[in-house]
């Protein structure tokens, strides 16, 4: 039996450290002639420091912040794609990324190849993509489309299609990177439906927004970044006054 | 701890080799044919050209137009292979970015897929050699020692997928790579023996030492050995080859597992 009391997402002090040099050196011929004249110099600066909360499982996060504030940072390292300089971070269970429009596809594969690279992406099979398959179809409502090459498809079809592939699996931890703008207003409906349904089978949500209206009617708690440092937290309700109260001044 | 993440992300990895092939035969009208015309073409072009200046001596290169063709095959699958997996990581980005998955996978699947292709048009040289063996005065040596092909195959594709790890790595942080990767192609072009016999070269000592630190020069070599001229695999090229191939691919696979953490913050 799995700890009942261990948290689905778990930050402890975590600290993101990005060394960008000043300028942009991205090509071999420069960074050679700056090596040899010893001008490679470096700004270091902290995204994120000393940040620490934790999402029970069911709990549904909002993550709230201006630009710059390391909103996405927070993301990227709760999806493992990065490492934090210091601190750690624990994330219990499998989590599915939404993919950003058109990630994960092939241009020129049909529909249906791609469902099942967009699948094997998120590590699934193809046996186990198979028997989601009609589903998946189904929810886009492309199912006219399916043997059409992706570029074919206009940005809306795309975006309903990588939506009903990323949401077709019952992942434990789920990430909404402002996803929810799905497609026309009909199939934003649907697809908060879908999202709200998931949500009632207790799964673990961290929502990245800036919209309080939103974060206010998904999330239970949410947290208010500023500069890489966590400055509130507590229920959505609290944050988003305070982030609102921000936001005027 | 390797092999099992290899193992969990199988299925991702056959998706791309898939995906790859079935692209590259879609993309063109010609389909799988485009993969014995190509070779069969320039090999044709090279021996119409080179023929009389180099394919004089029956000694060393036995069977010219078999002797281009070989040469043309492996260094094809070489210099493809390697582009195509200094392009993936880069070319992944956007999943890259956002989802948690062993990066490997990008430049080893583009390894295989171009691998697969390269065994495909392996039917152009058994064509070339049925052709060969009965009809024209220059017939290739062929005895048991077709089966040791696989040897040199295997080597080149370990080359392969190290170069290809080396070169995925620096073009995250340099994009002028893939420039400076394809003057050097050219180059490797002109230094293996794939249109003169190295022997009749009549280049000096050094020459022909720089020539031979090429594992290219090796395999190829190898490969006419088992298909050609009907011998066994040279030793010292075996033991280069297959040196250099290991060497080549563990610091590869040093390079990429040392800087993936940092990758994402140059995609």
């Amino acid at each position: 039996m799995p700890d009942v009391q261990a948290p689905a997402i778990l930050a402890e002090r975590v600290g993101m450290r990005f060394r960008m040099s000043r300028e942009k050196v991205d090509n071999l011929k420069e960074y050679v002639i700056r090596a040899v004249r010893r001008d490679l110099q470096y700004n270091a600066f902290w995204a994120l420091r000393e940040v620490s909360f934790r999402v029970e499982k069911g709990e549904r996060l909002g993550v709230l912040g201006f630009n710059g504030a390391g909103k996405s940072t927070l993301l990227k390292l709760v999806a493992g794609v990065m490492r934090p300089t210091e601190g750690r971070v624990e994330v219990r269970g499998s989590i599915a990324p939404l993919l950003e429009l058109g990630a994960g596809f092939d241009m020129n594969y049909t529909g249906r190849e791609n469902v099942f690279l967009y699948g094997a992406t998120m590590g699934y099979s193809r046996k186990y993509m198979q028997t989601h398959y009609d589903e998946i179809v189904e929810f886009s409502e492309l199912k006219a489309f399916m043997e059409q090459q992706v570029k074919d498809y206009s940005s809306g079809m795309r975006a309903r299609l990588g939506f009903s592939i990323a949401t077709a699996v019952e992942p434990e931890v789920l990430i909404l990177d402002e996803v929810l703008s799905v497609g026309d207003a009909r199939f934003q409906q649907k697809s908060q439906k879908r999202v709200q349904g998931m949500f009632d089978r207790g799964v673990t949500v961290l929502f990245v927004s800036h919209n309080t209206a939103q974060v206010r009617a998904l999330c239970d708690k949410a947290i208010l970044l500023e500069k890489g440092r966590l400055i509130a937290r507590g229920s959505a309700d609290e944050v988003c006054g305070v982030y609102e109260k921000m936001v005027k001044r | 701890m390797f092999l099992r993440e290899l193992y969990n992300y199988r299925h991702l990895l056959r998706e791309i080799v898939v995906k790859n092939i079935k692209i590259q035969y879609r993309r063109s009208v010609l389909g799988v044919f485009w993969t014995f015309l190509q070779p069969l073409l320039t090999t044709l072009v090279l021996v119409a050209i080179f023929g009389k200046l180099f394919g004089g001596n029956a000694r060393d290169t036995v069977n010219y137009p078999i002797f281009v063709l070989t040469g043309r095959l492996l260094y094809e699958f070489f210099s493809q292979s390697t582009k195509r997996a200094m392009r993936s990581v880069t070319l992944a980005a956007s999943v890259i970015r956002k989802v948690r998955l062993p990066k490997y996978i990008y430049p080893l699947a583009n390894v295989i897929s171009v691998f697969v292709t390269f065994l495909i048009s392996l039917i152009v040289l058994v064509c070339f050699l049925v052709f060969f063996l009965f009809w024209g005065d220059a017939p290739p040596v062929l005895g048991w020692h077709v089966l040791l092909t696989p040897v040199p195959l295997a080597i080149l594709f370990l080359l392969c997928t190290g170069v290809g790890f080396i070169l995925a790595t620096l073009t995250v942080f340099f994009k002028d790579v893939e420039y400076l990767y394809d003057v050097f192609c050219l180059i490797l072009f002109y230094a293996t023996p794939i249109m003169y016999s190295p022997a009749r070269l009549g280049a000096g000592k050094w020459t022909q030492l720089a020539l031979q630190a090429n594992p290219l020069y090796s395999i190829v070599e190898m490969f006419r050995d088992c298909v050609l001229r009907g011998r066994l695999l040279n030793p010292h090229h075996l033991l280069y080859a297959l040196g250099f191939s290991l060497v080549t691919l563990a610091l590869g696979g040093l390079l990429f597992w040392r800087k993936q953490e940092k990758f994402i913050l140059h995609l």
